[in-house]
């Protein structure tokens, strides 16, 4: 698969997340935030950083830069989006995921290595996995806390539609476990066709053991549709 | 007299100004004198310490750039690639303001890295407050102070993407009202690509790129001295403030501008007096002359003096000198990341910096007088007259008849001032980037590193000062940092190739601070000279006082190296347990002078460090660096302060780790909590698989270090024998205890 | 004179501005993107704070003046920040 990797010009991860594909056997290029085309055949992964300084709401400014129009007929197209950290914060003020992110609600940025527990493995991001299953996959993030409607996470809930949850080390889904506070411990979701993806955690992070493990590759080539054969 | 005055409160002595005016051949003006006062400031110009800084060792086949040539040291790492690095303190903004105060402190020291050509890839912080746990505004402050340094350090690394990944934080009532925050940046690059801050070529265009002008960071002096009304005072404060996100885009752009093939003559960052420090510096480095037009610098402010604009401190601002005819390029990729770039003069013949307004001379000066000839001082010193009385230890006084030493880890796995950092690292981004190998926590931190030609290098780095020692015995307390700094290193195996040192000290003109100073430098330049490692740059902080009295001199150290090849990378923390714990280097402690245990646990500073055994500590990092190639290695644990107990709780402090059963040795003629607690001699404690034993013990001998086999490893119990001491602790107690000192005071 | 010192219940509101020499980041990003988003005669953008407080009843002197504290002590950086407090009986 090809990916087209979002250059926004306070983004910090999309050289992380070039390597990681690469070391995946991915083709990567980046993608500048002013250009205004995305390739039909491309997935887009939107990363982490903090886009535009992010000093309004993170993502707010972002939504408006030319190649978010390209980001959004890319996923109206049923192409893969998936958008890491602040990728997902852009999702949802975008529209493309429901939902916001907000502070951390212990007010710090935390970065740390977090165990989170796979939810479903039925669609193309997590089918290299089981239900149940842990993941340790590094969070740095101080806007991570997942907020929606009642209605929102109702719907999220039934469609299963949550894909992570953050867990302790054994996987249970424990307040003492949820670093940043998000609604339902929710650590990622994706949208209703399945094929956008916003999480915080950082899987191109853990995808060599030297980074500390290589949990996070399933995802990352679920993304380029090679998940089960893994 | 007029100007004269002038000079006077901007803080020039009257000798300086009578230097100047004879420099100048003229009566200087109000624009000039302002500049002088900056690049003669000690900050600039080093004055007050450049006689002692010429004691370090500069130089070494590893030394690409030295101290002093350009904004930071560069180093050779082998296979092409080149490492840039520097420390940097931001004490004093950090005492008014500490959130933008480390913020930009962190921001400074990165366009220093950056302006050498190096793409920044690592931070590390060195930290000093006093003691959150005080009660009443003390601790409160001190309490405002860690949480808003943090925050601001944390704010400007994680958004720029450059990990923070390790440092120091150190509670002592010798810092209260006055923190030390020195911080440190790494970058990495080809030989090829080193970037020199030189003005040359006449005719070449001078750029002025980045954030837009303001009256930030005015010295209240200089206020002070003029007619201001108190309102316009109460709205011209010195508080920088540091934008990251532009911080970032500034790197970036400057990255991809070095990238084009002959395209860039000379850069030079704005950091202390800005626009003056820059123009005066290239243009002196140059043997050039440098004609700017104020109008033509992007201003956020209206209304602003040629000396406002002049002296500002705006953050996130360069100076960029092109090939003429190539000014068309350099506008296109910055206007491609968004920012201002201004062409706002050319470099002359003349050897000066002309400043203009609206075409009309405001500034004119020799560019090496102003850069290059301030006053060197040879300040007067003396040896502390309560010195040798405070270096008097009689233990008899202090312990308890019967060693309590149960009680006593306990409170120091209690005390914030020994509990685990994470409660910090935690909230710094330390992993982005893809380098980092070894995360904060342990004794030296590891990144990874391409090399020009595809493939690792790996780099080790270590922050390492100690005011306890050095206010007890300043030479010896030097050398021990520079040998502790080195020891960590070859915890990770790697051999030190540069150091990079903060000086920070009281007021210079104290006879006695002076003393302490100079005796500093002089232990540290012989241990630098000792282990063949370069001094490459630094920074100089004086002046840090409160009304309570002058800090501790707290020299700091940060020192660079590259990991042998064929080491295996160990974690400083021990796994479940089934493993021997050895001792490597001497069985003596050293002894409980200047100790963190007499001064956390009986409230005592005296004594002072055992004489350092250079060769000695040689010998072990040397053997550190073979075992660590050795299968069957565990972990790797220095001991530094706390002693030898302190350091094998640590290594049952990690969330895996099981307990250990240990005897450590303890001398006729000493007290167990000396054997237990003592901090100074260079050890390195290790857990290895019962098989590795023979060959460690092997390479010990041949190496002519001390290697003794303490106890194993295992079960969930911390059990220690030391004369007639025995004690246990169930390890959650302990473990819990530690993890918990640092977020319940600041939480 | 003032006939009401004295109320049932206030809404206080502090507003936090930096002070005008200060740069702010914030203000500086969005006017950025509002410019690129092609949105036209916007000369600056600064960013404050606004909180609102809702107080028991007392005497509004003296609640001024403990307001008045709080801005200066908690609510605002008064090495960087300038505030403006606006108290209103009711509520």
């Amino acid at each position: 698969m090809r990916f087209a990797v979002v250059q926004f010009p306070g983004s910090n991860c999309d050289q992380d997340c070039v390597h990681a594909l690469q070391i995946l056997g991915q083709e990567a290029r980046l993608v500048w935030h002013q250009e205004t085309k995305i390739n039909p055949e491309e997935a887009v992964i939107l990363p982490g950083g903090f886009s535009y300084g992010d000093y309004l709401r993170c993502g707010a400014i972002a939504r408006f830069s030319p190649i978010m129009a390209a980001v959004k007929v890319a996923a109206e197209r049923g192409q893969v989006v998936v958008g890491i950290c602040n990728g997902f914060q852009i999702l949802c003020e975008a529209g493309l995921l429901p939902g916001a992110l907000t502070r951390n609600e212990g007010l710090h940025f935390r970065c740390e290595t977090a165990p989170i527990r796979v939810e479903t493995p039925t669609t193309r991001f997590t089918s290299a996995y089981v239900t149940g299953q842990i993941l340790q996959i590094p969070i740095a993030h101080g806007e991570g806390c997942y907020r929606a409607s009642p209605d929102v996470l109702q719907e999220l809930e039934a469609r299963q539609r949550i894909l992570f949850r953050y867990c302790n080390p054994e996987g249970e889904v424990v307040a003492e476990a949820n670093p940043n506070g998000s609604s339902h411990a929710i650590a990622g979701i994706c949208n209703a066709r399945g094929n956008v993806l916003g999480m915080m955690p950082h899987p191109e992070r853990c995808c060599e053991p030297e980074m500390g493990g290589v949990d996070g590759r399933g995802i990352l080539l679920g993304a380029a549709g090679v998940g089960r054969s893994l | 007299m007029k100007a004269k005055e002038f000079a006077l409160t901007l803080g020039l002595s009257a000798g300086e100004y009578d230097q100047i005016e004879k420099g100048m051949g003229r009566e200087p003006n109000e624009n000039e004198i302002g500049m002088f006062s900056v690049m003669w400031s000690e900050h600039c110009s080093y004055k007050n310490t450049r006689r002692e800084l010429r004691k370090f060792p500069t130089t070494g086949p590893a030394v690409l750039v030295k101290a002093g040539e350009e904004n930071a040291g560069v180093v050779d790492a082998g296979d092409g690639l080149a490492l840039a690095y520097k420390i940097e303190s931001h004490n004093h903004p950090s005492a008014v303001e500490p959130f933008q105060g480390a913020a930009t402190g962190v921001g400074g020291i990165l366009r220093d890295i950056f302006t050498m050509g190096a793409r920044p890839v690592a931070f590390m912080d060195s930290l000093r407050f006093g003691r959150p746990e005080a009660k009443g505004d003390d601790g409160k402050r001190t309490r405002s102070l860690i949480k808003g340094v943090v925050s601001g350090i944390s704010h400007y690394g994680n958004c720029v993407g450059v990990p923070t990944i390790g440092g120091e934080l150190v509670f002592d009532q010798a810092y209260d009202g006055n923190p030390l925050v020195n911080v440190f940046c790494l970058g990495t690059l080809r030989h090829d690509q080193i970037r020199r801050g030189a003005a040359k070529g006449v005719g070449n265009p001078v750029f002025y790129v980045g954030a837009k002008t303001g009256r930030d960071g005015l010295a209240g002096a200089a206020f002070a001295s003029r007619d201001l009304t108190e309102e316009s005072k109460a709205d011209r404060p010195a508080v920088q403030v540091g934008d990251p996100f532009v911080g970032k885009l500034l790197f970036e752009a400057c990255l991809e501008l070095y990238a084009r093939p002959d395209l860039v003559v000379g850069v030079q960052d704005m950091g202390a007096a800005g626009l003056t420090c820059s123009t005066c510096e290239t243009a002196s480095r140059g043997g050039s002359g440098i004609e700017i037009e104020l109008d033509l610098v992007p201003q956020r402010e209206t209304g602003m003096t040629p000396y406002e604009i002049l002296l500002s401190e705006s953050q996130e601002r360069m100076l960029i000198i092109v090939h003429k005819g190539r000014e068309a390029e350099l506008k296109e990729i910055f206007a491609r990341w968004g920012l201002d770039a201004a062409e706002i003069g050319t470099v002359t013949e003349t050897g000066r910096v002309v400043v203009k307004e609206g075409g009309k001379v405001v500034a004119d000066v020799p560019a090496r007088i102003l850069a290059d000839d301030a006053p060197v001082y040879e300040r007067e010193a003396k040896v502390p007259a309560k010195l040798a009385e405070r270096q008097k230890l009689d233990l008899r006084k202090i312990l308890p008849a019967k060693p309590k030493v149960r009680e006593d880890l306990l409170k120091l796995a209690t005390s914030p001032a020994t509990g685990s950092r994470r409660w910090v690292w935690n909230q710094y981004d330390h992993m982005v980037g893809l380098r980092t190998v070894v995360r904060p926590g342990g004794d030296a931190a590891v990144l990874r590193v391409e090399k020009p030609g595809g493939g690792w290098v790996h780099v080790a780095m270590t922050l390492d000062g100690n005011g306890r020692w050095c206010a007890q015995d300043p030479r010896e307390g030097s050398k021990a940092l520079v040998a502790e700094a080195c020891r960590n290193l070859a915890c990770a195996g790697a051999v030190p190739l540069g150091l990079t040192d903060n000086l920070n000290y009281g007021n210079p003109h104290d006879p006695e601070i002076f003393w302490t100073l100079r005796e500093g430098v002089e232990g540290m330049a012989e241990a630098c000279r000792f282990f063949d490692l370069p001094v490459t740059g630094g920074n100089v902080s004086l002046y840090n006082q409160s009304p309570a009295g002058p800090i501790h001199p707290t020299p700091v150290v940060g020192v660079v190296g590259k990991v042998e090849e064929g080491v295996r990378l160990v974690p400083g923390i021990l796994g479940k347990g089934g493993g021997v714990v050895l001792l490597l280097g001497t069985q003596e402690s050293g002894g409980l002078g200047a100790s963190l245990y007499l001064q956390e646990i009986h409230g005592v500073l005296a004594g002072k460090l055992g004489k350092v055994n250079l060769k000695a500590e040689k010998e072990l990092h040397q053997l550190m660096r073979s075992v660590l190639k050795l299968k069957g290695v565990r972990a790797v644990h220095d001991v530094g302060e706390g002693g030898i107990l302190w350091a094998l709780a640590e290594m049952t402090f990690g969330e895996e780790s099981g307990g250990a059963e240990v005897e450590i040795p303890c001398g006729s003629n000493e007290r167990p909590e000396e054997a237990l607690f003592g901090e100074g001699a260079g050890r390195i404690l290790l857990e290895v698989d019962e098989e590795a034993v023979t060959g460690i013990e092997g390479l010990a001998k041949e190496a002519g270090v001390g290697c003794y086999r303490l106890g194993k490893t295992g079960g969930d119990i911390f059990v220690i024998r030391c004369g007639v001491v025995k004690e246990k602790w169930a390890g959650k107690e302990l473990k819990d205890l530690f993890h918990n000192s640092l977020p319940k005071v600041l939480e | 004179m003032r006939a009401v010192s004295k109320a049932a219940g206030y809404k206080a509101t502090v507003t936090v501005t930096l002070k005008p020499s200060i740069l702010d980041p914030q203000g500086e990003a969005i006017g950025h993107a509002l410019q690129n988003m092609g949105v036209k005669g916007i000369k600056s953008v600064r960013i404050g704070k606004h909180i609102e407080l809702e107080i028991e009843g007392g005497e509004e002197k003296v609640l001024r003046a403990k307001l008045e504290e709080i801005s200066k002590e908690l609510l605002s950086n008064p090495v960087m920040e300038n505030f403006h407090l606006d108290l209103q009986a009711g509520g």
